[in-house]
C-alpha cells in the first residue's frame, strides 16, 4: 500500500499541501492550545493565592517584629535621688520625676498635652521602677543627662499599628480615650517611635499579661532540637529500611505486608502518633514531658513512612542497567548500591527528607499530647545536651499557644511566629537545594 | 553421536574453560534454555548465534551468574569454570564476575566520568597500587577499547555524554580493565559503525591470546570473521555447536542451514 503510493506520486497528485493545515491537525493544535491555556490559568490562580497569602502574612506579621518605644531624656541629680529614696513610695517618686522630664520635653517641642502619672503608667507601664533600678545600679549617671528607651504598653502599640482605634476602644483601666490624645501628642513631639523588637526573635515566651515581652527564640531552639532528633533518626533508619526493602529483601508475603503497612502509616493522622508517643515514651519509658527529645521521637515516627516511600521511589527510578553494570565488573551488591544506585537516588531521597522534615516542623497536633503546647518557654536550655531534655516549646506549638490567648496583642505575635516558621522552612529548603546541586554535579 | 565424538577430539587440543551440562533456565514458567551442553575452550572466541528471543543472552548471563539478579529466573544443571561448579553454594558470584567479565547488549556506562567508569573495577578489586598505575590501566583499557583517541582530552567528562557507539566501546574498555579470564560480550557491535566494529573485532582477536571470549552476534559475517567456534541456538535449544568454518560451510542440522542462509530467524 505504502509502496504503491511511494512509487507513483505523480499518479495520486500532490495529495495535501504542507502549507495548508488539515482538519485533524487543526483540531489537535486547538486541543493543545486549550490545554496550555488551562495550565497557565491554573498557575496564575496558584500564584494569586500565594501572593495573597504572602501579603496577608507579612502585613499581619510585621507588627510583631516592631515595638513602640518612648525616648525620654532625664537628668536626675544626687539630691533628687536621695529625696526619692527617702520616700515611702519610692517608685512613685521616680514616676513623678519622669513625668516632669516628659512634660519638659513636650514643652520644648511646643506640644501641650495634659497628663497625670496614672496615664503614664497606662502608656508606658511602671516607669518608676525601671528608672529606680537603673540609678541604683548606675549611681555614676546621677547628675548627667540619660536617655531612656521605654517600651510602650501593647495597647498603645496596637493603636499605632491600627489594631486599636478610637472607635473600637473600650475604656478600661488599661487604656482611656484621653490616653490616645496623649499618645498622639507624644508622637507629634517625636518622643514615641517604632523600634525593631529584637526580643521577639531572641526572647522566650512571656506571661499571658505581657504580650509585648513575648519572643519566639526559645521555641525556635526547641524546634531546632526536635528537627535534629528527627533528622538524625529518620534519615538513616528510613534510608536503610528502603535500601533493604528495595535491593536486598526477597519478594514475598512478609515484605508485601511490610510495604502495605508503611504506605498506610503515611496516612495515619498525626494525633495518633502523638498519643502513641504519650503512651510509649512518657508513660512507659518515663522520658521527660515537654522535651524536644520526645517531640523529635514522635515526629520521627511520623516522618519515617514519608522518607521510606520517597526513598524507595527514588531507588526504583534508578535504571537496573546501572546495577547490572556494577555487578558485571565484579562489585558486590552493597558496592553497587552504595557506589552507584544511592548517589543517583540521592536527589530524590533529599526531596523526600525535606518534605518529611517540613511536615514535622509544622506539626502541632502530636505535640499537644506530649505537653509541648501551652508550655511557657521562659528561657533557653542550659547547654546543648540539656536542649534535648529540658522542657521547651516548638514553633507551631508556640504559635498555637499565642493564638489561643485572650489578649489580642498575642495575635500579632502568632502571625510574626508564622513568618519565622516560614523562614525556617525556606532555609531548610535552600539547604536541600544546595545539597542536591552538589550531588548532581558529581556526575 | 557423530558430533559428540568430533567435539571430544577438539577438546583435547585446547584446555577447557567452561563446560555446561544439562543446563536449564526458567523465567517463571517460561522454559527459556533447554538441556544445553556446551564446552567453551580457553583462548578461543566462541560465537552464539540464533534468532531473536532464542535465549542467547539468557545463556550468556548464566555463565557469570548475572541471572541471579532476576528474581523469577531459575537456573538448573551444571556449569563449570575451570572444573569448578559456579553454582555451588560456596561460590561467591562477586568473585566469579571478577573472573568472568561482561559487556551488555545495551550500553550502560555509569553516570560518572569516563575515567571513573574505567577505574571503578580496578579500584574495587585493588588492581592499582597508586594513581599512576591506575592512570596506566585506564589508558591501556581505553586504547584496547578503541576509544582512547576520541576521549583522551575529556577523561573527566561524563561517560553518559558519549554517543551510543562510544558508550559501547567505553563499556568494553571497562570490562577488560579488570583483566577477566573470560569475557562475555552480548552484541557488542550492534551500535557501532563499520570502523569501530573492525576495531572491536581486532580487539577480540587480540584478547584471544590471553582470554576466552564468548560473543553473541546477529551478524553471520562477524561470527565468521572473529570466532573459531560457533553455537547455534534455536527456541532455547543448542542446535549445533562446532568449528565456525564447519557450521557455516557444512551445517549438519537443517535448522542451522536455514538460519544461516536466511530462511528462518
Ligand atoms: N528478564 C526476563 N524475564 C522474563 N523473561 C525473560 C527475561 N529475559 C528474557 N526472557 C525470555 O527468555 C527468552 C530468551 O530471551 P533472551 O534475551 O535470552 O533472547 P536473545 O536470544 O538474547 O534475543 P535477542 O537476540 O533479541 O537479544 C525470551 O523468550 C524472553 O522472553
Ligand atoms: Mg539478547
Amino acid at each position: 500500500m505504502t509502496d504503491a503510493s511511494l512509487n507513483s506520486p505523480a499518479a495520486s497528485g500532490p495529495s495535501q499541501s504542507l502549507h495548508k493545515l488539515d482538519a485533524r491537525t487543526k483540531k489537535r493544535n486547538a486541543a493543545e492550545a486549550r490545554f496550555e491555556a488551562y495550565g497557565l490559568v491554573a498557575i496564575l490562580i496558584g500564584l494569586f493565592f500565594l501572593a495573597v497569602l504572602a501579603f496577608a502574612i507579612v502585613r499581619s506579621g510585621l507588627p510583631a517584629f516592631t515595638k513602640t518605644v518612648l525616648d525620654v531624656e532625664m537628668n536626675v541629680s544626687q539630691q533628687d535621688f536621695d529625696a526619692a529614696e527617702s520616700q515611702l513610695f519610692k517608685t512613685k517618686a521616680y514616676a513623678g520625676l519622669f513625668s516632669k522630664s516628659l512634660q519638659a520635653q513636650l514643652t520644648e517641642q511646643g506640644v501641650t498635652a495634659p497628663f497625670d502619672d496614672a496615664a503614664i503608667e497606662r502608656i508606658a507601664g511602671k516607669v518608676g521602677g525601671t528608672i529606680r533600678e537603673f540609678y541604683r545600679e548606675n549611681p555614676g549617671q546621677l547628675g548627667q543627662p540619660v536617655s531612656f528607651e521605654l517600651a510602650a504598653a501593647s495597647r498603645v502599640d496596637g493603636y499605632f499599628n491600627g489594631r486599636v482605634t478610637r472607635d473600637t476602644l473600650t475604656e478600661s483601666r488599661f487604656l482611656m480615650l484621653s490616653d490616645l490624645d496623649l499618645a498622639d501628642a507624644l508622637k507629634e513631639a517625636g518622643i514615641v517611635r517604632n523600634a525593631f523588637d529584637w526580643n521577639f526573635i531572641t526572647g522566650a515566651d512571656s506571661g499571658v499579661d505581657n504580650p509585648g515581652g513575648a519572643g519566639i527564640g526559645a521555641s525556635v531552639v526547641g524546634s531546632f532540637f526536635m528537627m535534629l532528633v528527627v533528622l538524625v533518626l529518620s534519615l538513616p533508619i528510613g534510608v536503610a529500611a528502603s535500601i533493604y526493602l528495595e535491593e536486598f529483601a526477597p519478594q514475598n508475603r512478609i515484605t508485601d505486608l511490610i510495604e502495605v503497612n508503611i504506605s498506610n502509616l503515611a496516612a495515619v493522622p498525626s494525633i495518633v502518633f502523638g498519643i502513641l508517643g504519650l503512651a510509649v515514651f512518657i508513660q512507659f519509658m518515663h522520658l521527660p514531658q515537654s522535651a524536644p527529645l520526645v517531640g523529635g521521637l514522635v515526629l520521627t515516627l511520623m516522618t519515617l513512612p514519608t522518607i521510606i516511600i520517597s526513598t524507595r521511589a527514588a531507588l526504583k527510578a534508578v535504571p537496573p542497567s546501572i546495577r547490572d553494570a556494577a555487578l558485571g565488573v565484579g562489585a558486590s551488591k552493597m558496592q553497587a548500591v552504595f557506589h552507584h544506585v544511592l548517589p543517583l537516588a540521592m536527589p530524590g531521597i533529599l526531596t523526600g527528607t525535606i518534605i518529611g522534615l517540613a511536615q514535622a516542623l509544622g506539626e502541632t497536633a502530636p505535640l499537644l499530647l506530649i505537653g509541648m503546647v501551652g508550655f511557657v518557654a521562659r528561657g533557653y536550655p542550659d547547654g546543648f545536651l540539656q536542649g534535648f531534655v529540658e522542657p521547651n516549646s516548638a514553633m507551631p506549638a508556640q504559635i498555637y499557644t499565642w493564638a489561643a490567648r485572650a489578649d489580642v496583642s498575642f495575635y500579632d505575635k502568632a502571625w510574626g511566629g508564622i513568618i519565622i516558621l516560614l523562614l525556617f522552612l525556606l532555609t531548610m529548603n535552600i539547604i536541600a537545594i544546595i545539597l542536591r546541586r552538589r550531588f548532581e554535579r558529581r556526575w | 553421536m557423530n558430533d559428540m565424538r568430533k567435539l571430544e577430539r577438539e577438546v583435547d587440543t585446547k584446555a577447557l574453560k567452561i563446560s555446561a551440562r544439562q543446563c536449564q533456565v526458567y523465567y517463571g514458567n517460561n522454559h527459556a534454555i533447554k538441556d544445553v551442553d556446551i564446552d567453551i575452550e580457553d583462548k578461543t572466541v566462541t560465537a552464539f548465534i540464533g534468532p531473536s528471543g532464542c535465549g542467547k543472552s539468557t545463556f550468556l548471563r548464566c555463565l557469570n551468574r548475572m541471572n541471579d539478579t532476576i528474581d523469577i529466573c531459575r537456573v538448573e544443571g551444571d556449569i563449570r569454570l575451570d572444573g569448578e561448579d559456579i553454582y555451588d553454594p560456596k561460590v561467591d558470584p562477586v568473585q566469579l564476575r571478577a573472573k568472568v567479565g561482561m559487556v551488555f547488549q545495551k550500553p550502560n556506562p555509569f553516570p560518572k566520568s569516563i575515567y571513573d567508569n574505567i577505574a571503578y573495577g580496578p579500584r574495587i578489586h585493588g588492581l592499582a597500587k597508586n594513581k599512576a598505575e591506575l592512570d596506566e590501566i585506564v589508558e591501556k583499557s581505553l586504547r584496547r577499547g578503541a576509544i582512547w583517541d576520541e576521549v583522551k582530552d575529556r577523561l573527566h567528562a561524563p561517560g553518559t555524554g558519549l554517543s551510543g557507539g562510544q558508550q559501547q566501546r567505553l563499556c568494553i574498555a571497562r570490562a577488560i580493565a579488570t583483566e577477566p579470564e573470560v569475557l562475555l560480550m552480548d552484541e557488542p557491535c550492534s551500535a557501532l559503525d563499520p570502523i569501530a566494529t573492525s576495531q572491536v573485532e581486532e580487539l577480540i582477536d587480540e584478547l584471544r591470546t590471553n582470554f576466552s571470549v564468548v560473543i553473541v552476534t546477529h551478524s553471520m559475517q562477524q561470527a565468521a570473521r572473529v570466532s573459531q567456534k560457533t553455537a547455534f541456538f534455536h527456541l532455547g535449544n543448542l542446535v549445533e555447536y562446532g568449528e565456525t568454518g564447519q557450521i557455516f560451510t557444512n551445517p549438519s542440522d537443517p535448522r542451522t542451514e536455514s538460519y544461516i542462509t536466511g530462511r528462518i530467524g
